[in-house]
């Protein structure tokens, strides 16, 4: 094979050409500046986080009756957020952990970022249950400790398997992210231009310098957190899915339950990726780390999972008229499709079958403004399936006179624009303090990629 | 494993304070360099890089490190901790009868165990991480030496350790000199 020419192609998964050090200085960069724009959106951001701070107090000082839920629909717009946050969570860690196993070299531009998105997202996933618990001062009854009340929480409940899963995962992702932060932390210690930076980011740095005899520590240490990640991805949303499965409903009773909402977890957190990385290396140029190729490789992981999420749809629909249980058929078959959510039903289906498609084409996913928009709209598609499959299922049960319409009060929506807010206020503090592109990994890549490039060209 | 082999995994692991340090501009020359002086009979040797060099556990002569099998430890000790709670407190402490279904619920209580088994796998990962490396240490002799903040950004460092029977202030900068380094340096202050 003839040696390609010195510039790398479109397809290359880093184009820098500058120095380590000129790199370094330049990823290193958002960390010092003082950029207005950021303010603005601080304050922005910082303006719809107080919303949710206030939602939050007036439903802890009014109970939850200030919601839209009622009986039947107990669960709603609380529920519904939360597995949607939960679920954004998950691109994350595949990206970071899954990835790294497989060896897929354009993870390690956006693993970082995808790492942190996971971490925020689970901050809010676990706000919602804890309010929802309607006295949330009691939250702590989940942990099993010796009470002078005697009693323990019921572990055959899918209520305190979620709450270790939540708990573990949470924990399990913050590991893993400082772990990898460490050898950045150092860089950014050793490049700080102040000695109040240099202290700070030197103390999170823990005194690391880079040892080999650390080195090959570390990078055990990091395949293992990885190795114990990539299973956690799978376990959570499964999990979380059972609190849906092991119930009686018609719409929730499935056993295709814990894979459809993996392959659900994993598109929106796609999505979400999708989401932040765009507007991201434009305001920061940063067109040659996170290369076009990353954009690709996303949406096609987006659209595989799209294609994963239609085959659980239609096997929710065949096996519900399959299996002829008469209150399944009429969940599925008639509420969703024609009942009083029919509408958000069908955009639903717009937005996460039909959206996606588009990304069959390259131009398109290597089109960032195409990829951020259809983004939003599986976001939004995504969120509107954890609605439909929380709402239809609980409004319209096994009784007609107890049927019941869910309407959100504003309480619900300030709740569910304020924890958007809370996640992008959180990003916001993140690419600020915190070396956002994994520099040292980045630095390896390239090196690695130089080495191959070299070897190529002798040949 | 032989005794004597077990104390000298551990030397060889043991953190290197170094007494000369040398920066060298690629990875590749800095394993050439490390691998000149092991050569030479050198035995305290380390390498400090902004990322991990590839090979250098072979150059260096250092073992594997048993981290996996206390990763294993943890998360077993996880689950066994996981699954006994959920034994006694449903079971023992406060039986709960479900409609006649066994107390012994073990499927029910797959997926706290599994959960708090890879939890303590993670913790085992990470403070086994940090008590093999001794970290968080703040401050170390390298820290000292004249331009070795580069070692995060784009310097490959060398250092040969005060404890090297080899070693010799004079000999040992010769050695290094002839590897052909970006700079030489030494610690100001030591432990």
């Amino acid at each position: 094979m003839a040696a390609p020419a010195a510039a790398p192609g479109p397809d290359a998964v880093l184009r820098t050409a500058e120095g380590d050090a000129e790199l370094t200085d330049r990823l290193l960069a958002p960390l010092w500046s003082r950029a207005r724009a950021w303010w603005i959106a601080f304050a922005v951001t910082g303006a719809g986080t107080l919303l949710f701070a206030l939602a939050i107090a007036y439903t802890v000082v009014a109970g939850i009756g200030v919601w839209g839920n009622n009986i039947p629909v107990a669960w709603a717009y609380a529920i519904t957020n939360f597995v949607w946050w939960i679920g954004i969570g998950h691109a994350g860690t595949f990206i970071s952990a899954f990835l790294l196993l497989l060896q897929q070299r354009w993870r390690a531009s956006v693993n970082r970022i995808a790492e942190a998105m996971t971490l925020f997202a689970l901050v809010q996933a676990a706000l919602f249950p804890v309010l929802h618990l309607g006295r949330p001062w009691f939250a702590y009854w989940l942990i099993p400790y010796p009470a002078t009340m005697q009693v323990w929480p019921q572990f055959r409940s899918a209520l305190p398997w979620d709450f270790a899963a939540i708990l573990t995962y949470f924990t399990v992702s913050l590991l893993f992210w400082y772990t990898g932060l460490v050898p950045d932390l150092a860089a950014a210690r050793d490049r700080a231009p102040t000695r109040a930076a240099r202290l700070t980011y030197g103390l999170f740095a823990l005194g690391w310098r880079g040892a080999a005899r650390h080195w090959q520590a570390y990078r055990i240490a990091y395949g293992l957190l990885a190795g114990l990640a990539t299973p956690l991805v799978i376990s959570v949303h499964s999990i979380v899915s059972m609190d849906f499965a092991t119930s009686q409903l018609p719409g929730w009773h499935s056993t295709i339950f814990p894979p459809y909402f993996v392959a659900g977890a994993l598109y929106s957190g796609f999505a979400m990726v999708i989401t932040l990385v765009v507007p991201l290396r434009r305001i920061f140029h940063l067109e040659d780390v996170i290369t076009t190729r990353h954009l690709d490789s996303i949406g096609k992981m987006a659209l595989a999972m799209a294609w994963m999420l239609i085959y659980a749809y239609v096997t929710e629909a065949f096996i519900a008229w399959y299996r002829g249980d008469v209150f399944e058929r009429y969940t599925l078959l008639v509420s969703r499709p024609s009942g009083p959510y029919a509408w958000i039903f069908w955009l639903m289906l717009a937005c996460n079958c039909l959206v996606p498609q588009l990304l069959w084409s390259r131009r398109l996913r290597t089109a960032p403004l195409a990829l951020f928009a259809a983004s939003l709209l599986i976001q939004a598609g995504m969120w509107m399936e954890r609605f439909i499959i929380i709402v239809t299922s609980l409004n319209r049960d096994f009784l007609p006179s107890s049927w019941h319409i869910y309407a959100p009060t504003w309480v619900d929506w300030s709740l569910l624009a304020g924890s958007i807010s809370f996640f992008l206020l959180l990003f916001l503090l993140f690419l600020r303090f915190v070396p956002f592109i994994p520099i040292g990994e980045v630095k390896h890549l390239r090196h690695e990629l130089a080495r191959e490039e070299a070897r190529r060209g002798q040949r | 494993m032989a005794s004597g082999d077990v104390r000298t995994a551990r030397a060889a692991r043991r953190d290197v304070v170094p007494a000369i340090l040398a920066e060298f501009g690629s990875p590749e020359r800095l394993r050439e360099a490390a691998a000149r002086l092991r050569r030479a009979g050198y035995e305290r040797i380390e390498l400090y890089s902004p990322f991990p060099v590839d090979g250098a556990e072979a150059v260096l002569g250092l073992r594997r490190p048993t981290l996996p099998a206390v990763v294993l430890a943890c998360g077993l000790a996880g689950a066994a901790a996981a699954l006994w709670i959920q034994w006694f407190a449903n079971a023992w402490d406060y039986p709960l009868n479900v409609g006649g279904r066994p107390l012994l619920s073990v499927p029910a209580w797959v997926p706290v165990t599994f959960e708090i088994g890879v939890l303590g796998a993670a913790f085992g990962a990470f403070f086994g991480l940090l008590a093999r490396t001794g970290l968080p240490r703040l401050w170390h002799p390298a820290f000292t030496a004249q331009g070795f903040e580069s070692a995060s950004v784009d310097g490959f460092w060398l250092a040969v350790g005060a404890d090297d029977p080899r070693y010799d202030p004079v000999r040992t900068r010769r050695d290094i000199e002839t590897l052909g380094p970006r700079r030489i340096a030494v610690p100001e202050q030591m432990p």
